[in-house]
């Protein structure tokens, strides 16, 4: 019963989603904000003096060809470079009135805020259950029942409840690569992030999980921000509101979806998007 | 472009020529399968001719006073007189290997751990990954004798626990080298997974890279063991060897390779008979636990 109700209210969003695609980024507020941002691999620098506004609870969508910098600004956005010395940014990202670049981040609670789905499925060999409760557990203590009661939410949320509420406790590595996408994206909502950084979610996956996963972004844009990288320039298309795109480090140019796609302003956003290069 | 310049067809091949070719190759890749079958043979009929020696002799004076009685001396061929086991041996073994798994494996863990996860390429990650491969091969009389001079000679004599430090320390960079091996297995995305969830490194590393290494490492201690089972030199001049059971530390204690070389030095032929028995039930041990071990990385797969 909760499939039906589920299905329904996926298919209001994504059409209250193409509404809001023709008005977006005119009166949104930022959630996270850009400024004049420099990053380094070492002494190769990948991205060039970027500005951007993410708008709260709109997909941003970042597209350009291989080594532009778009998966570098992502992992920027929850410091995921700081796992790796040699690799350092300059400049400002302000969320909630901070700048996340800043030493004395605590970069755990940062990265409960702000969720990352990864290319590849990443399922944690354990149970689908505990997978789950994996991220939850690192951060709230919640009874047996309520942690249920999250489980069940967050696998609702992320399309694949029904496929997987007979085998919780069956191992995560079980499932097909769709579902593993899926499921990761289940434990990264479990969280309740803010805003969920998505990197080339679906390249690894068949064109029918593929749907199934761009349907699950329109629907949780009412509730998160969201960040996607992609090389599928129609996705961007079907999924993001906002539409940045970048080439050889520099963001060229930042615009609703459907003005990007139709009216670029720039010669170089003109040729990428119509075949030209990339 | 060039191609277009060249004719559509070569020359039709020679079919004599081509013939003669492939009977050529023909007549190699036999000669070199059946090259291939005889050195098998060879190394398989050595190995069988052992393993028959040493059930058939072993055999030969296994019975319950092996499991149940210490050394006793030779019976001089006279059957009234008692016959010894080797109960001495085996509780050696056994106190000696457990006490060296239990020491050596959390170390080399923790080494192979810091290797894997923290030290990938820095200075002091490469020096111990280089003194812990130099460890793993060097001869084993040399940890023997480096105990003898860090606690035979201090504490005045043989004893199980110098012994057991020996077989500690062969433990250590075995363990080591498979930690760290399996921990490489391990796809960064994995590891971003766990942190992008907010997880500080330590618990990734416990809660799921362990997890996710688990049966390779198990499978590495598992090795280790069956290498200390079957240690002799560095047990020569740590604990010696003894003829009675013990389960006291500070005294010199026996262990089924001991109790093999020295039996079969005797030259008693029943003493001799019981080394055979001794080196069976070694090889059986080491087998059981290669076998596991073996069942353990099928299991991941």
């Amino acid at each position: 019963m909760g499939t039906s109700s589920e299905t329904a209210t996926a298919d209001v969003a994504s059409f209250g989603g193409l509404q809001a695609r023709s008005s977006a980024g005119l009166n949104a507020t930022s959630r996270i904000s850009v400024r004049n941002l420099n990053f380094y691999y070492g002494t190769n620098k990948a991205l060039k003096g970027i500005n951007l506004e993410v708008p709260d609870r709109q997909v941003t969508g970042m597209i350009g060809p291989s080594g532009c910098g778009k998966s570098t600004l992502l992992r920027v956005l929850n410091r995921m470079y700081s796992l790796y010395p040699g690799q350092r940014a300059e400049g400002q990202v302000l969320m909630d009135g901070r700048n996340i670049l800043d030493a004395d981040v605590d970069l755990n609670e940062l990265r409960s805020k702000v969720g990352m789905v990864f290319q590849k499925p990443t399922p944690f060999p354990m149970t689908i259950y505990d997978n789950i409760a994996f991220g939850i557990r690192l951060h709230e203590r919640l009874s047996k029942a309520e942690m249920d009661e999250r489980i069940e939410w967050a696998l609702t949320r992320a399309a694949i409840w029904t496929e997987v509420k007979d085998r919780l406790h069956a191992s995560a590595l079980g499932l097909s690569g769709g579902q593993q996408q899926r499921l990761c994206i289940a434990r990264t909502i479990a969280v309740r992030p803010e805003v969920i950084l998505l990197d080339e979610p679906t390249s690894a996956l068949d064109p029918i999980s593929t749907l199934k996963i761009e349907e699950l972004i329109d629907e949780l844009k009412r509730d998160f921000t969201i960040c996607i990288v992609t090389h599928n320039m129609q996705q961007a298309a079907r999924c993001a509101d906002q539409v940045a795109f970048f080439y050889l480090g520099e963001l060229v140019e930042v615009a609703p979806a459907a003005q990007m796609f139709t009216a670029p302003k720039e010669r170089r956003t003109q040729e990428y998007i119509t075949g030209r290069f990339g | 472009m060039s191609v277009t310049t060249m004719p559509a067809l070569g020359p039709r091949k020679d079919a004599r020529v081509a013939a003669a070719l492939g009977r050529r190759r023909k007549l190699v890749d036999h000669a070199v399968r059946w090259f291939c079958i005889a050195s098998t043979a060879v190394g398989l009929f050595f190995l069988a001719s052992i393993l028959f020696t040493l059930a058939w002799r072993g055999l030969e004076a296994m019975g319950p006073t092996t499991f149940t009685k210490a050394f006793e001396p030779t019976t001089y061929g006279d059957d009234t007189l008692p016959r010894g086991g080797l109960l001495h041996a085996i509780t050696g073994s056994l106190i000696q290997v457990t006490i060296a798994t239990l020491i050596g494996t959390p170390i080399g863990l923790l080494v192979g751990t810091y290797l894997a996860e923290y030290a990938r390429s820095s200075p002091l990650g490469n020096a111990v990954r280089f003194v812990s491969d130099v460890l793993l091969s060097a001869p084993s009389i040399l940890v023997g004798l480096f105990i003898y001079q860090l606690v035979v000679l201090p504490m005045g004599g043989f004893s199980g626990i110098a012994g057991a430090l020996a077989l500690a320390i062969i433990v250590i960079p075995v363990v080591v080298r498979t930690t760290e091996d399996m921990l490489q297995l391990i796809p960064n995305t994995l590891r971003e997974a766990v942190i992008g969830l907010g997880a500080p490194k330590w618990k990734m590393i416990v809660l799921v890279c362990y997890k996710a290494a688990m049966s390779g490492i198990v499978t590495g201690v598992l090795l280790a063991i069956a290498r200390i089972a079957g240690e002799t030199a560095p047990l020569l001049l740590t604990s010696f060897g003894n003829n009675v059971v013990t389960a006291d530390l500070s005294s010199a204690m026996s262990s089924l390779p001991i109790a093999i070389y020295q039996q079969a030095n005797s030259g008693f032929p029943d003493l001799i008979a019981i080394a055979w028995t001794g080196a069976l039930l070694t090889t059986l041990g080491v087998l059981a636990i290669n076998v596991i071990a073996r069942l353990l990385l099928r299991a991941r797969h």
